[in-house]
């Protein structure tokens, strides 16, 4: 696997996705600003970690999704690059049009920190492969903009093609508006695009990866990454 | 334009909070009538908040020295040897009047101020800790200033991106006028790599780096200086306006500049701004200083030097930079997107010079600014000893199982869930133990080692006995410390009271100090940093005495951190030092039996050392499964929270008579343990041969907690009102 991780003034989650990434591959990810034009010669997964780029001013990821390294992740992404966003990143790649939606507030309008239960509802995508289609995986939430929504025709395609890959659940894997935390529609926590190269999340898998730390459920997602970029190579 | 020379009238200086002979001072040492700016300069720098003028004396009594200890107070906060080639360095400070003006950003830079004071040091933060006390919740303003602080809180930390671990929330009535805000943060350097804040080399460049300058907040460590009235609102234009994300980008090029040594001496502007940063670096550094404040970034136009000198307009530094690294440093910043100006220069002649338009607005002795401040040895008097509560003369108006459902759906007892969940505490990566325990728990690097920390204080223990309680603020931290693992090593102080001027608040005051510095001596437990915050006071009507002491301990490996839920069924339950049975202060009397009188529960500083020095060893030696000390509520209060954050129940043996006594007494020095039942015997004969006293209390299973000759209660039933109570509250309901 060879990551980028890009940086935009005010991620600050690109530590612990570094460490993640490093710890699941073996292989410590290349860190790219936000000016860059090109992404690392021989990228194979690109990265936009959580934070607040650009503080969250004018709408969270709207700065960043124009800076100078997004028309390399386009670029990458248009030629079947894995692209993963978490978090800011799921936000940053809705406002760069790679990801159709919006990231609102969070229903309650609150920021919230804390585990949450996520069903993994396919098993045969390169982000998923290392879990089981229905499997529930306990990962963090933190953010105070998740609560996520498009237009119904939107919401239909993504239902229609399979592309809703994470949803808010019971413990027990049940669908349930006590479960979905952030008030997202369908309890949709992660989409992919239509060509499946690239995921949004709002949880935080790269977090839940250490046994000494707490749960590991966040490993699998990297886990397969890594297994999928090792059969295409 | 405000004019530098207007008439210096008795109104213009109370104004500025001086008094008359403080005025007389000021004269006297500069043989002349101060121009405006100069007036303002020193009305900042002899303000209550900078100068702790009333404080210092007392200060002075506090342990500050150990081995371990790389700085104490005085510095933008203290360091201390963690081993490995590590420092932590880490402060508390307080923001409790702007916190009540402006609950949001008032709460919101005070965590930008204390994050700014550790990575001054050169650290990068690794973790936030907040003290909050906020009025009865029955008070009409209160709602609206949690809502208000948590949001602040969380709003500045998140984005800057340093989890939020630990802290505590409290309500009183007394705190209807004067909500508290302690933040704490800790950070992590390499030992040979601390920055301080004394400038060296004569013609040396002084850097402005960070945001510009804005008219917010100017007087505010003024306004903190005083005590509030009815015009309180009307200060709102004194609080200053956070900005994390210009905090978070200040971090990453502050820590880049220190990483390319191009750092002589750094200090942050906080409290009176470019005023005190640029008085301390000269002044600890032995030179004069030079500003110009033509040079100076501002954001407003037509800003007068007295308004430059006194603004806090947040997230800015000042740095003396190694002259030939300017260009290098100045790239740095640029990339990052902030202010880089040359705007001053230190001088062989010890004297603060401010101008502007080529103008000489301030010409000043530099080090007098600090050291003439005033000093005050304030009178005072000693708080009256409440009579001690023998806990047979209290009638118990409830049963034990209602009185342990009231007392876990109290407004202090009940789960602060809704207030931690809006704090990020796991980014990093790094956090082991999470909020809700007796202290978290931060992974150090890719570790073994890991960094307990705690703030703690029982103000109604303070307020009904100062020494006792301040002793007491110290204990509980390190006993807490203690209960997760952790070797204590030192503590930030943060002293909240009310106005010094009235002799009995500086006996609280006083009081609370002693305690603290005989618990410090007694548990050598250093105190490196701290803050003091005085005139919490409206209309007359001072807060409880808080002194929040906030800790930091050392763990080998954090793996081995001990958590206080209860593991699986069927173990054996302990309790270690001895049988409780005081109720003077408690919360169930308090909670249950609708009274706050009686002395505070006595701290014996040598039975805590050998108690907490017990337990630790226990814990090292993987031979308890759950610990979790004995505090507010008693020790039926610990066993629920042990039980409830396990889902596991547990059946108990009879209590000691006078059961309210023995379930809710609040006696200090006391841990719960839990260990496997086939090794009970040979813990309870370790901890007994260590001349502690244990018992057994019971045994972990089922779903329930079972107290002989009282209806069992479920543990769920139990967390839904321990969870209960704030969302309900917030929402409106209670």
């Amino acid at each position: 696997m060879k990551a980028a991780v890009l940086v935009f003034p005010g991620i600050n989650r690109e530590r612990d996705m570094a460490r993640t990434l490093r710890l699941v591959s073996g292989r410590a990810p290349a860190m790219v600003w936000h000016t860059e034009g090109e992404l690392p010669a021989g990228t194979d997964l690109v990265v936009i970690p959580g934070g607040f780029s650009y503080g969250d001013y004018l709408r969270c990821g709207a700065i960043a999704a124009r800076s100078p390294v997004m028309d390399a992740v386009r670029r990458h992404a248009a030629a079947g690059g894995l692209t993963l966003g978490v978090c800011n990143g799921f936000q940053i790649l809705c406002e760069s049009g790679l990801l159709p939606g919006v990231l609102m507030r969070n229903q309650n309008l609150r920021f919230i920190c804390r585990e949450v239960y996520l069903r993994v509802e396919r098993s045969d995508t390169p982000f998923t492969r290392g879990y089981n289609a229905g499997q529930v995986i306990r990962v963090p939430v933190a953010h105070g903009e998740g609560n996520y929504i498009a237009d119904s025709e939107t919401i239909a395609r993504l239902e229609g093609e399979g592309r809703v890959l994470f949803r808010y659940c019971a413990p027990d894997g049940m669908i349930d508006p006590n479960w979905n935390h952030n008030g997202a529609i369908n309890a949709i926590a992660g989409i992919l695009n239509e060509r499946g190269n690239v995921l949004g999340m709002m949880p935080h898998p790269e977090n839940h990866v250490e046994a000494s730390i707490g749960p590991t459920d966040g490993r699998g997602l990297f886990a397969g990454l890594v297994e999928a970029l090792a059969r295409a190579a | 334009m405000i004019p530098n020379t207007p008439p210096i009238t008795p109104e213009l200086i109370a104004e500025h909070g001086l008094k008359p002979d403080e005025y007389q001072r000021i004269l006297d040492l500069i043989g002349r009538e101060p121009t405006l700016t100069e007036l303002g300069i020193f009305s900042a720098m002899w303000n209550e908040h900078c100068s702790y003028k009333s404080s210092k004396v007392h200060l002075r009594t506090l342990p500050t020295k150990a081995p371990w200890v790389i700085q104490g107070p005085g510095e933008n906060a203290g360091v201390i040897d963690i081993g490995d080639g590590l420092a932590c360095v880490f402060k508390m400070e307080s923001h409790n009047h702007p916190s009540y003006i402006e609950p949001y950003q008032g709460a919101a830079t005070g965590v930008g101020g204390i994050l700014r004071d550790v990575f001054t040091m050169g650290a990068r933060p690794i973790a936030c800790l907040n003290a909050l006390s906020f009025g009865a919740p029955s008070h009409p303003k209160t709602r609206h200033l949690v809502s208000g602080v948590v949001a602040g809180v969380g709003g500045y930390g998140n984005s800057f991106g340093v989890p939020t671990v630990g802290g505590s929330v409290r309500f009183h009535t007394r705190y209807d006028g004067n909500n508290l805000v302690n933040a704490m943060a800790v950070g992590i350097c390499k030992k040979d790599e601390i920055f301080y804040a004394a400038a060296s080399g004569v013609g040396m460049p002084i850097v402005y780096l960070g945001s510009k300058t804005g008219r917010d907040g100017i007087h505010g460590a003024s306004m903190a200086s005083a005590e509030f009235g009815e015009d309180s609102e009307a200060k709102r234009p004194t609080v200053q306006v956070g900005d994390p994300f210009s905090e978070k980008l200040l971090l990453e090029a502050c820590l880049e500049i220190m990483a390319k040594d191009c750092v002589i001496a750094i200090q942050d502007m906080g409290a009176a701004g470019l005023t005190c940063s640029a008085v301390e670096m000269g002044a600890k550094g032995d030179l004069g200083v030079t500003l110009d404040l033509d040079k100076v970034p501002c954001r407003e136009e037509r800003m007068s030097a007295y308004e430059m000198m006194l603004s806090e307009s947040q997230e800015r530094m000042l740095m003396v930079l190694k002259p030939e690294k300017e260009e290098e440093a100045e790239a740095i910043f640029r990339k990052w997107g902030l202010d880089f100006a040359v705007v001053g220069e230190t001088t062989p002649s010890l004297r603060f010079v401010v101008k502007h338009q080529g103008e000489v607005m301030a010409d000043l002795p530099i080090k007098e600014l600090g050291d003439q401040a005033p000093e005050y040895h304030r009178p005072f008097t000693d708080s009256a000893k409440p009579a001690v509560i023998d806990a047979a003369s209290v009638e118990p108006p409830h049963g034990t199982i209602e009185a342990l459902e009231m007392l876990l759906a109290s407004p202090d007892l009940c789960s602060k869930r809704w207030v931690w969940e809006q704090y990020d505490h796991i980014i990093l990566g790094n956090t082991v133990q999470r909020p809700g325990g007796d202290a978290a728990v931060v992974r150090v690097q890719d570790g073994p080692k890991g960094l307990a920390m705690t703030a703690d204080v029982t103000p109604r223990y303070c307020e009904a006995d100062p020494f006792e309680g301040g002793k007491q603020a110290v204990a509980e931290c390190w006993r807490n410390l203690t209960a997760v693992g952790a070797t204590p090593l030192a503590i930030t102080d943060n002293l909240n009271f009310g106005n010094p001027e009235r002799p009995e608040i500086m006996g609280q005051f006083v009081g609370a100090v002693r305690g603290i510095a005989e618990a410090c001596k007694a548990l050598d437990f250093p105190v490196v940093s701290g803050n003091v915050s005085l005139y919490n006071e409206t209309n007359g009507k001072a807060i409880l005495p808080t002194p929040t002491i906030g800790g930091v301990g050392l763990i080998d490996d954090f793996t081995k951190s001990a958590t206080l839920a209860f593991k699986c069924e069927g173990e054996a339950i302990l309790l270690i030092g001895g049988n409780p049975s005081w109720l003077g202060q408690s919360m169930y009397l308090r909670e249950v039996c609708g009274r706050e009188d009686g002395a505070p529960p006595p701290v014996d500083l040598a039975l805590e050392k050998r108690n907490g020095d017990c337990v630790r060893a226990l814990i090292a030696d993987g031979a308890v499964s759950a610990v979790h000390d004995i505090s507010d509520g008693g020790l039926l209060v610990a066993i629920a929270e042990m039980a409830m954050a396990s889902g596991i129940g547990a059946v108990l043996l009879e209590g000691v008579a006078p059961a309210h006594g023995f379930w809710f007494g609040e006696d200090q020095a006391r841990y719960v343990v839990t260990v496997p039942a086939a090794q009970a015997d040979a813990v309870i004969a370790r901890v007994t041969a260590a001349g502690v006293p244990v018992s057994r209390l019971g045994t972990t299973g089922g779903d329930a907690l079972s107290l002989v000759g009282e209806r069992p209660v479920r543990v769920s039933a139990l967390r839904e009102r321990f969870e209960g109570w704030l969302p309900a509250y917030m929402a409106g309901g209670v």
